[in-house]
């Protein structure tokens, strides 16, 4: 069964899977894990450069820009104008208009503030950037993401980090169903199954970096991520069967022995 | 607004020398910053890469120069 390509910002890409490049040893792990993914599409963080440590290895380095798609992020921004801000320093590094827009609401929870989101992916696709915002899985907000003119939207599954999977797949299944740009799982996946449920949903991707850096192995992780969401694609794909309360069975119920 | 008896710029949030009047170019040689795997704001003012070698740095300046680091 072949599949289309994943088309996302006038681009088109064979795997459906995003990775993160956080909380990882050492960058040389960064790059087994992003490898062994098989993902096109990195993110990063947009940080100052450490002035006291110039020797320092760049995440570039490992991470070569013209073998994937980076992907600046605006984590750690709590305001509209921070995430703008953000979002212009990266454009001006060289790899695209490309930016995962997140604004957070809270502290604690990570949760985004929605209103900021909407007010800096305004601006932003004036701009001309490519906007793809993490959201709380709410459809009325995927919905004015979208006329925004966003490329994307990236609803959350669960909390930042939480590894909770997806809470509220009834609310995803109303993104999917109302959506007319790509809807990307982004946040609270925690082990393959939880990939796989989104995609099966009929997500058109996930987005993860805990449930691969903070694995016992990050690499095989990695690897069943990619799994995962192929086959979550596939079975989606493939049109599963109707629950029913009682069984059906399988095997014919003439010719049986006596 | 820069300062005209400074001897030093705020690079990235710390006080850093800076001897007078400098271009942009020579500040990343120094700091030994690749143009490719960087951005610089002068005052807030995103520098494009195809003005680092026409931009001066002046003391008092307020410089941040970010690069990318792992993230989700």
């Amino acid at each position: 069964m072949q599949d289309t390509l994943f088309e996302l910002g006038g681009r088109k890409f064979k795997s459906r899977l995003i990775v993160g490049t956080g909380k990882y040893r050492d960058f040389a792990e960064t790059r087994a894990a992003v490898e062994e993914s098989g993902a096109e599409i990195v993110t990063v963080a947009v940080r100052r450069v450490n002035i006291t440590d110039r020797g320092k290895e760049n995440l570039l380095d490992f991470i070569d820009p013209k073998r994937y798609q980076i992907l600046p992020n605006t984590a750690g921004c709590f305001t509209a104008e921070e995430a703008i801000r953000t979002c212009r320093l990266a454009r001006e590094v060289g790899v695209g208009e490309l930016v995962k827009l997140e604004v957070i609401g809270d502290q604690q929870t990570l949760f985004p503030d929605v209103a900021a989101t909407l007010e800096a992916a305004r601006v932003l696709v004036k701009e001309g950037f490519k906007v793809m915002p993490y959201v709380t899985d709410d459809p009325v907000t995927c919905l004015r993401l979208q006329e925004i003119g966003c490329v994307a939207v990236m609803p959350l599954a669960a909390p930042i980090g939480s590894g909770l999977g997806i809470r509220n797949p009834f609310n995803l299944a109303i993104i999917i169903e109302q959506a007319k740009v790509p809807v990307i799982v982004d946040a609270g996946v925690g082990t393959a199954s939880d990939a796989a449920e989104a995609m099966e949903l009929g997500c058109d991707g996930v987005l993860m970096n805990t449930a691969i850096a903070g694995a016992k192995d990050p690499i095989a992780m990695a690897r069943a991520m990619k799994l995962a969401v192929e086959a979550g694609r596939l079975a989606y794909r493939a049109g599963r069967i109707e629950r029913k309360l009682y069984a059906t069975a399988s095997s014919p119920l003439t010719g049986l022995i006596g | 607004m820069p300062d005209a008896t400074a001897t030093s710029i705020t690079l990235n949030g710390d006080p850093y020398p800076l001897d007078g009047d400098t271009p942009l170019n020579a500040l990343l040689e120094q700091l030994k910053m690749r143009r490719g795997r960087v951005a610089v704001e002068i005052n807030r003012e995103i520098v494009p890469k195809a003005n680092y070698d026409a931009t001066i740095v002046r003391p008092g300046d307020q410089v941040e120069i970010i690069n990318f680091v792992g993230g989700g």
